[in-house]
């Protein structure tokens, strides 16, 4: 079903008019260069369709109680998230070049533009960018344009996952990439101290860090910027129900993952990569940007704005390659935030943090399991120390029903028997009972 | 239309969390809290529902009417794809399963679909292999030009400069520049397609590739595509397709058989998956041979059981250049789709997109500049008559007329070697009589132009705002809202 409206008959009408076959429009093509023997299937029926694809969903494994995180998070969705989302007018349009038919989608995205800014305390917000991890990237690059340095520091406890991602950007670039280790669950003051210097265009921090930690880089953003460096910080927006904002900490550019924002986790995509900065950044930030105006008539209007930067005007001089960006998971974020709204949000983060706390005082009290860092302020994570390997006893909990833990193993040297715990609001107190129980049999 | 802040009343609630199971405790030092809550809007569900119900009334969409943008392949999105991304199976699988010991056999199903897509990309590309990490096209061009990178630094070539056309995507020269290559352009002849005796020119050992696309912007394809890409080669360089034109030829031709060694795919052009007004899509890229080693980790391979998993251990690998699989929903949209097309239905997709196009280049040829005038392929490049032009009508009047007639302009003012672009691309999916309604809005526009030109400079007249001031919206920049 190839979804071609035209009939056999419209097809011969039309090939009439232009005075040609249909094989004379593809005449232009050296006939040795084209191909009739296309190792493909045969077309299915919507019917049969369904029917394959819901046998291969069954075999994923979703009944598994999730107290797994490390930056992809299970949480409550509005059914309204998707019954808006869902309107065909949002998502079967693309960019807003023509602002006209598309003030539905840009007034959104400044929306969206300002609740990411009253979420991070910044003056200034992109249209959104793929994920958080080429967030991160993007972020950097944006400092290194803006200082002309090409040092940048980033502690071990921001995302592994995204910081093998900026391994890998940068293996071309010629970028001085330095990482500090952060000690007890804190970024290590000492060792970045050390390393910033009058080169460094940034310092790249994570809160709460992917150990769940939490920390105020106040006195980094004033170290950094006394250095003419900039604080880079990247963020768990549910967090920032409550905590405090990377603005109040100094920070120049805010980046993080969204999906929490009403995003489903999807097996890792699409997601959301939100970006901040200070309105005096906004010429070097990337990505598009959403701009209030008016119209020839006085009207209130909506456009794209500081285009000069992108690459369909600038080229090879842009700030960014960035084009199709997370449009349709930014629409998803405001209509999140919309929905939960300022109490929303906050109890919400409350809740995680609640729980998290909870659970670690149920499970640290298990003989044997023990608290990893002596600091206790975390938001939902934690990370315990087992009496044995942790990649084991996490897959013994998964014969027992529980997707529980990550294996800090599978990242940091000398953490075999560590493993990382979240808890969102979604986890209930029995749930947390049971995985106790089921973690205590495990050891 | 007021902003969702404006409409916020003080205590007004759409979601309670409820009471907590646990005891509230404080863990966390206050000076590590937040002094005030987020500013978010106070609404009702009912609020919330009706605002962006309203908004979406203020925005074209592919469902609502004609979306001839060019280059951007506006087709019909069917919605049976939705409905299957939003099974929970796929839905609510968390992306970490597969780094738990034996997870991966938690996540067969996923597993599968990216390993088939691999397959059936490999099969209509004439590529050796897939990565689905890549977020959108220009981030397959990034991954791409990383992959380039890679393999001269495997083989000790110093290599400096990446050739692009005059007539390509602004993302092309942008990839190359970010991924530490200097850009040169290679002009096209007035074929409109690259010209072979310039590219020859600036053919030296420190050319790392070309980018190209095929058929290109003008919607032509290139029939010395085979001797550009051999030339390419002759100095060791690679041939990289951007794939954003790929509807042209899908089940026709492969860009393997051209001599290509890098491919990316814009799932969201040639396979259906919704645009989201900008994203997101998915840009999947695919590499011969030679260059396998290269793509990103995780790979997801076939094991002799029949089982699937992924493969972490690739030492040349470009390394992760997406925390997961690439954005999978968008990629399982576009799975679902070619199984529905099957091989036949997919040759029926190039054959009738390419069908619709030149039926427009056809009619539309005497009352508009054809850039090129030769057979096309998905997409047609016309300019104002000279009479219009004269008149004081632009490209830009036509588009802005083309709403009130219930139409969304083609791409206008792009490819930039056309004066005056208007890049027209009907897509497959709609039908003769939608065509010739727009060819119909067209051919009176042009009319309109030569006898009532300033008729054209008011419009539109039917949409909530016209021709907004955009260099006041640079110059007195509002991003976000302010109390």
């Amino acid at each position: 079903m190839p979804f071609i409206s035209n009939t056999k008959e419209q097809q011969r009408d039309m090939l009439a008019e232009i005075g040609c076959t249909m094989d004379g429009l593809f005449s232009d093509i050296p006939p040795h260069l084209m191909s009739d023997d296309f190792n493909l299937p045969k077309a299915l029926t919507e019917h049969q369709l369904r029917n394959t694809l819901a046998e291969i969903a069954d075999k994923n494994y979703i009944d598994l109680t999730l107290f797994l995180g490390g930056g992809f998070y299970d949480h409550f969705i509005p059914a309204a998230v998707y019954s808006i989302i869902s309107r065909s007018e949002f998502y079967t349009a693309y960019t807003p070049y023509q602002p006209e038919l598309s003030q539905g989608t840009l007034q959104a995205i400044y929306e969206y533009q300002s609740a990411i800014c009253r979420l991070t305390g910044m003056e200034a917000a992109n249209a959104s960018l793929y994920d958080g991890g080429t967030g991160i990237y993007e972020a950097m690059m944006m400092a290194l344009r803006i200082t002309g340095r090409n040092k940048v520091i980033i502690e071990d406890s921001v995302n592994p996952i995204y910081r093998v991602m900026i391994d890998s950007y940068t293996k071309n670039l010629n970028i001085q990439l330095e990482q500090s280790k952060c000690k007890d669950g804190q970024a290590n003051r000492k060792e970045i101290f050390k390393k910033l210097d009058n080169d460094t265009a940034a310092i790249i921090l994570q809160n709460p860090n992917f150990f769940g930690c939490i920390d105020d880089f106040s006195d980094i953003a004033e170290a950094a910027h006394k250095k003419g460096a900039l604080l880079i910080v990247s963020c768990y927006p549910i967090s920032l129900g409550i905590l405090k904002t990377p603005a109040a900490m100094g920070a120049d550019i805010v980046i993080g993952e969204g999906q929490s924002l009403g995003m489903p986790m999807s097996f890792g995509g699409p997601y959301l990569g939100f970006m901040s900065t200070r309105m005096k950044y906004i010429r070097k930030m990337p990505g598009r940007i959403v701009g209030q105006t008016k119209d020839r008539l006085g009207r209130r209007s909506f456009v794209l704005t500081l285009q000069a930067r992108e690459q369909h005007i600038r080229r090879d001089k842009a700030t960014s390659n960035i084009c199709s960006n997370e449009a349709l998971c930014a629409l998803t974020a405001l209509v999140y935030l919309s929905l939960m709204g300022k109490e929303g949000l906050q109890e919400t983060a409350q809740l995680c943090a609640d729980k998290a706390s909870y659970a670690y005082h149920k499970l640290t009290a298990i003989p044997g399991v023990k608290p990893h860092f002596k600091r206790k302020w975390f938001f939902n994570e934690f990370v315990l120390d087992l009496p044995c390997e942790a990649a084991d006893v996490i897959a013994r909990l998964i014969e027992k029903g529980f997707a529980a833990g990550f294996p800090l193993s599978r990242y940091y040297e000398n953490m075999e028997n560590s493993m990382l715990i979240c808890v969102t609001e979604k986890r209930t107190k029995q749930q947390i009972g049971m995985l106790a129980e089921a973690l205590e049999a495990c050891l | 239309m007021k902003l969702i802040y404006e409409k916020s009343v003080k205590g007004r609630r759409a979601v309670k969390m409820g009471d907590s199971d646990v005891p509230t405790t404080i863990n966390i030092n206050s000076e590590l809290l937040r002094d005030a809550s987020a500013e978010l809007p106070q609404l009702s569900e009912l609020d919330v529902v009706r605002h962006f119900t309203e908004l979406s009334r203020m925005n074209f969409g592919v469902d609502t009417n004609f979306y001839p943008l060019g280059s951007c392949t506006m087709k019909y999105n069917p919605k049976v794809a939705e409905r299957i991304a939003s099974y929970p199976g796929f839905a609510h699988l968390h992306p970490l399963l597969p780094q738990l010991r034996m997870g991966g056999m938690l996540t067969q199903g996923a597993l599968q679909v990216i390993y088939e897509m691999d397959i059936f990309l490999r099969e209509i590309t004439g590529m050796a292999s897939f990565t689905m990490q890549p977020m959108a096209g220009a981030h397959g061009e990034l991954a791409g030009i990383m992959i380039m990178a890679a393999y001269h630094r495997s083989k000790g070539n110093k290599k400096t400069t990446v050739l692009v056309p005059d007539s390509a995507h602004g993302t092309n020269p942008a990839s190359a520049a970010i991924a530490g290559y200097k850009v040169v352009l290679v002009p096209s002849n007035d074929k409109g397609v690259m010209d072979v005796i310039a590219l020859k020119k600036l053919l030296n050992d420190e050319v790392a590739g070309l980018m190209l696309t095929c058929p290109n912007t003008l919607g032509l394809f290139n029939p010395h595509i085979r001797e550009i890409c051999d030339l390419i080669h002759s100095v060791d360089g690679l041939a990289y397709y951007d794939g954003a034109n790929l509807n042209a030829i899908v089940g026709k031709a492969r860009p393997g058989d051209f001599g290509f060694d890098i491919v990316h795919l814009n799932l969201h052009k040639t396979f259906a998956t919704p645009h989201g007004g900008g994203g997101p899509g998915a840009g999947p890229v695919g590499v011969t041979e030679k260059l396998v080693d290269f793509l990103p980790v995780s790979i997801v391979i076939k094991r002799s059981d029949g089982t699937y998993a992924l493969e972490y251990d690739r030492p040349k690998s470009i390394g992760y250049i997406a925390p997961f699989y690439g954005n999978f929903a968008v990629m399982l949209k576009a799975y679902v789709y070619i199984l529905m097309l099957g091989k036949e239905g997919l040759k029926e997709v190039a054959e009738n997109a390419v069908l619709n196009a030149n039926y427009i280049r056809v009619k539309l040829d005497k009352h508009y500049k054809i850039a090129v005038d030769r057979i096309c392929k998905h997409e047609c490049v016309f300019s104002p008559s000279d009479k219009m032009l004269e008149n004081g009508v632009h490209a830009i009047d036509v588009a802005k007329t083309l709403i009130d007639r219930g139409f969304h302009p083609p791409t206008v003012y792009f490819p930039t070697i056309v004066k005056e672009a208007l890049m027209i691309e009907p897509t497959e999916t709609e039908s003769k009589e939608t065509i010739d309604a727009f060819i119909d809005a067209m051919i009176e526009i042009a009319e309109l132009a030569k006898t009532e030109p300033e008729k054209l400079k008011d419009s539109p007249i039917t949409t909530p705002v016209s021709r907004p001031d955009e260099t006041a919206a640079a110059k007195n920049l509002d991003i976000a809202f302010k109390e």
